[in-house]
């Protein structure tokens, strides 16, 4: 698989554009940030990673569009100016968008409606902006994405199976050009409720921005984050012929499963483990050729010994640079897989591996060489570099990046 | 023609829509000149509702073709 990456797109808790992104990353600086909603008091966690930057829509785009939809069409919208805004054959362009939750935020208000003011009262654009698959459509209704519209829906690794997919439609002939990406805006007293209940998220209430920290000994779980990210794959030939900027490939994407527990990660990994060692075999390259891994690394005290399981695993003796970028961004949930495939990108793209911040003292268990302090290069040279997502439910996808 | 009713739709149309106000004209047809989708026209119909009180069955929304039509409607069903 040789697929080329061409345009970047992301709206996260960092920045609203991929260079504001890039720039928080490499010198470290969280997004995360303290509530202000009056529910917030009675729960016991009290942050999140909010939007940078509110989506700018406007006012009669917006209100057809639930908040999860809108994030996604801005991330587009950024990834495919990047790419040059190319000219394509509809029936040859694709939209493939994932979202662990969907317009639920949407559900959540109709439900308040009807119950307040009854069923005439329900908007006619209820069920498109809440279908799981609303935001794939949304971004596909914009850019003719006549091929196929796709909605992976993996828990917190739809994103990544939404990358996986799109590179699939591509080597299948069935697309020369695909938007592919991931969106989630999880912030609500409901969802939040949730992943407490599970007791996932950290209740580091009076440090927000120190809160996520994965492979710190003194983890306490994930912090909920919201965005977007959309990444335009080309077929290598269609953008060689239009002489497109390429920032790098994506040559592998291995999907395995758990088949372990609807929640809590296989503590050997052998899913992960798998899923890496199938996106390598599909590149045809060796544990030795990875240079970095973006982790999935979401400062659970459980997830992260596994992944860093997974990985001892697969690679054996080597040890690349790894990072675990929602110590920055929080977790994305099914915008995670797309907006840190961009990541790892992009580290390809600048030879350089944004460190892993809040990492004071590194859990023993976590046998990694995990990038700390400050952002370290990768050589020069043909590298490979993998991105780690894995979901509630067992969902584990690696995607193997090639550089350009 | 009420021209207050007629000002009234116009912003809804515009709230729903994002047509310009002064766009909204008695001959104007909703589908072919102001390009509100049946979605769209469904909201409008319940905004026009909520607004003057009034009942606008589906069988009536397929007869108000112009802006006109529905602001003769509003002004027989609220006389």
């Amino acid at each position: 698989m040789r697929i080329a990456v061409t345009g970047l797109g992301a709206t996260t808790p960092l920045a609203g554009d991929v260079a504001g992104n890039w720039a928080s990353l490499v010198e470290g600086r969280s997004g995360i940030r303290l509530l202000t909603e009056e529910w917030v008091p009675e729960m016991t966690v009290h942050f999140a990673g909010t939007l940078a930057e509110e989506p700018p829509l406007d006012r009669v785009e917006a209100r057809k569009l639930d908040r999860s939809q809108q994030v996604a069409v801005v991330a587009a919208r950024e990834a495919w100016a990047d790419a040059g805004s190319p000219e394509v054959d509809p029936v040859r362009m694709g939209a493939v968008i994932g979202s662990g939750i969907g317009g639920f935020l949407t559900l959540l208000n109709a439900y308040d409606t009807l119950k307040e003011r009854g069923p005439s009262r329900i908007s006619p654009h209820t069920v498109p902006m809440l279908m799981p698959s609303g935001p794939a459509a949304a971004v596909g209704l914009e850019f003719h994405a006549a091929a196929g519209v796709h909605a992976p829906v993996s828990a917190c690794a739809s994103g990544a199976e939404a990358i996986a997919v799109a590179a699939r439609m591509i080597e299948d002939g069935r697309a020369d050009v695909v938007l592919a990406g991931g969106t989630e805006t999880p912030i609500h007293q409901l969802t939040m409720a949730g992943f407490a209940a599970m007791r996932a998220l950290s209740t580091r209430n009076d440090d927000p921005q120190g809160a996520s920290r994965p492979y710190d000994i003194a983890r306490d779980g994930f912090v909920m984050g919201e965005g977007a990210g959309v990444l335009v794959l080309e077929s290598e030939e269609h953008a060689k012929a239009r002489g497109a900027r390429i920032y790098a490939y994506v040559v592998g994407a291995g999907l395995t499963a758990d088949a372990h527990h609807i929640a809590q990660p296989d503590p050997e990994g052998k899913g992960a483990t798998r899923a890496i060692l199938s996106s390598l075999a599909q590149a045809d390259a060796s544990p030795a050729d990875v240079a970095h891994i973006n982790a999935h690394a979401t400062s659970t005290p459980q997830g992260d010994v596994a992944e860093a399981v997974a990985i001892r695993a697969a690679m054996g003796s080597h040890r690349p640079l790894v990072t675990g970028t929602k110590s920055m961004t929080g977790h994305m949930l099914g915008a995670a897989g797309a907006v840190e495939g961009i990541y790892t990108v992009l580290a390809l793209h600048h030879r350089l591996v944004p460190p892993t911040i809040n990492l004071h003292e590194q859990d023993p268990e976590v046998d990694l060489d995990v990038v700390h302090g400050s952002a370290r290069t990768l050589p020069q040279g043909d590298l490979i570099a993998l991105n780690n997502s894995f979901g509630f439910g067992g969902h584990d996808v690696a995607i193997a990046f090639r550089s350009a | 023609m009420s021209q207050e009713i007629l000002d009234g739709l116009a912003v809804i149309v515009n709230e729903v829509a994002g047509v310009p106000v002064a766009d909204i004209q008695p001959d104007k047809s909703f589908i072919d000149d102001l390009d509100i989708d049946s979605l769209s026209m469904v909201e409008v119909v319940m905004a026009a509702e909520d607004k003057w009180g009034v009942k606008i069955p589906d069988s009536e929304v397929k007869n108000l073709r112009t802006v006109g039509d529905a602001v003769a409607y509003i002004e027989k069903s609220t006389a």
